[in-house]
């Protein structure tokens, strides 16, 4: 049994076990930090960022962020709310996201983040509109790489339980991407049932599995009522799309 | 004095201002505090005077969009980019980003025209006609060519979040949308 001890979150007193990072005290005690690249079952790798957090004055990423014994975590103040607003806007410009035409748009958790953060007012970044492939090459998948906000846990999920390493990061800086092991997908051995290709991996549209989807009419989705948080969003189980 | 909105449709498909008819009888309402310039509710083509608050729809992605456009910023005090079009190009956009073409454009105009076999055209060739508009190379945001001071994400905002968002303006206070009203689609 490890050493249990306490934090405070926004105030709320959190109870902890030696080791658990700040997501996972949170998660455990129902307290809700949003998260784009980070999902139960997955290593923590915090790269998307949006999970900022202040611990003890220190900004930090609470997926990988280790607890510390009566820290003072700041979560939802205006501050953070505002790293988190620019976060979630910087991904919106940097790929394609056409909510509009998006077969997962109502599922999407980039969408339901901008959602939850009421993003509405015009913002001082530019669309890079930038032009990505589509690989369509497999019979039974289809990736959409325009909506791809690199987080990862298709890679995580593949090498991790999937054992089969069909994506990987590729390039640098701007020019990262989410490759596959091969030319195509079709080269590669993924399945429609491994984890890597399951609903509740890309938290965009941009694995797409053919022949099924717009699972849900509109004013049923899963983020049409409520917003994205524990038990409607990735922390605890995604549920149904 | 009753204040005055003009608006106008660029590349958009006109479902923001069927939306803004969804207002239904609130239309009343509004109409008492507000006056109608330039809009395609009422067919006046040109600013009577200078207004208060400019809805745009659609992005740009001809030549007179822009000089629309421009129109509206000069005039309106309060410039307001309405759907998913005018905020981030919504469809029409889907054209800047062809995959493996250099020239997408003219690939978009030519599966348009010439190289489908869906397609009815005799003539072969692609609209040219001097009274067309020339097309931009790629479609604009409103944010790209003019400054925007308020935006209404949604494909098309429901009339609810089209009257929440005039209502409050009118009113002089901050914006506040139910979660339901802020949709991107």
């Amino acid at each position: 049994m490890s050493k249990q001890f306490k934090f405070e979150i926004d105030g709320i007193e959190i109870e902890a076990r030696h080791g658990q990072s700040i997501m996972q005290a949170a998660d455990d005690a129902g307290v809700y930090i949003p998260r784009l690249c980070d999902v139960e079952g997955l290593e923590p790798q915090g790269s998307c960022r949006v999970c900022v957090v202040k611990q003890n004055g220190r900004v930090v990423s609470a997926c990988t962020q280790p607890a510390i014994e009566g820290s003072k975590v700041e979560n939802e103040t205006e501050e953070i709310l505002g790293y988190r607003r620019d976060l979630v806007r910087m991904l919106y410009h940097e790929g394609n996201h056409l909510c509009p035409i998006c077969e997962a748009s109502g599922r999407c958790e980039l969408q339901a983040m901008g959602y939850r953060l009421g993003i509405t007012q015009a913002t001082k970044y530019p669309y890079l509109q930038p032009v990505r492939p589509v690989d369509a090459s497999h019979p039974d998948i289809v990736l959409d790489t325009n909506r791809c906000i690199l987080c990862g846990r298709c890679i995580r999920a593949s090498r991790d339980i999937d054992k089969k390493h069909v994506f990987e990061y590729v390039g640098r800086g701007i020019h990262k991407r989410v490759g596959v092991n091969g030319n195509k997908l079709a080269d590669t051995n993924v399945e429609l049932k491994d984890r890597a290709i399951d609903l509740a991996t890309c938290p965009v549209g941009c694995i797409i599995q053919k022949g099924r989807g717009f699972f849900a009419p509109i004013g049923e989705r899963q983020f049409d009522k409520k917003p994205i948080t524990l038990g409607v969003g990735p922390g605890k189980g995604r549920g149904k799309p | 004095m009753k204040k005055r909105i003009a608006t106008v449709s660029l590349a958009g498909c006109f479902g923001c201002h069927m939306s803004l008819l969804d207002i239904d009888e609130r239309l009343l309402e509004l109409l008492k505090e507000v006056e109608f310039d330039r809009s395609p509710l009422n067919d006046l083509k040109r600013f009577t005077r200078r207004c208060d608050i400019g809805l745009v729809e659609g992005g740009c992605c001809n030549e007179e969009n822009v000089h629309t456009l421009q129109e509206f910023r000069r005039n309106c005090d309060v410039l307001i980019a309405v759907g998913q079009c005018a905020v981030m190009g919504g469809l029409p956009v889907m054209r800047n980003a062809i995959m493996h073409s250099d020239d997408p454009l003219r690939e978009c105009l030519e599966t348009a025209y010439l190289n489908s076999d869906k397609i009815y055209n005799p003539s072969n060739r692609i609209p040219n006609d001097a009274a067309l508009p020339l097309l931009l190379d790629k479609v604009y945001t409103l944010a790209d060519v003019v400054k925007v001071d308020y935006q209404i994400p949604g494909c098309p905002p429901s009339g609810d979040t089209l009257w929440n968002t005039l209502e409050a303006l009118l009113a002089g206070k901050p914006v506040a949308l139910a979660y339901e009203q802020l949709r991107y689609d």
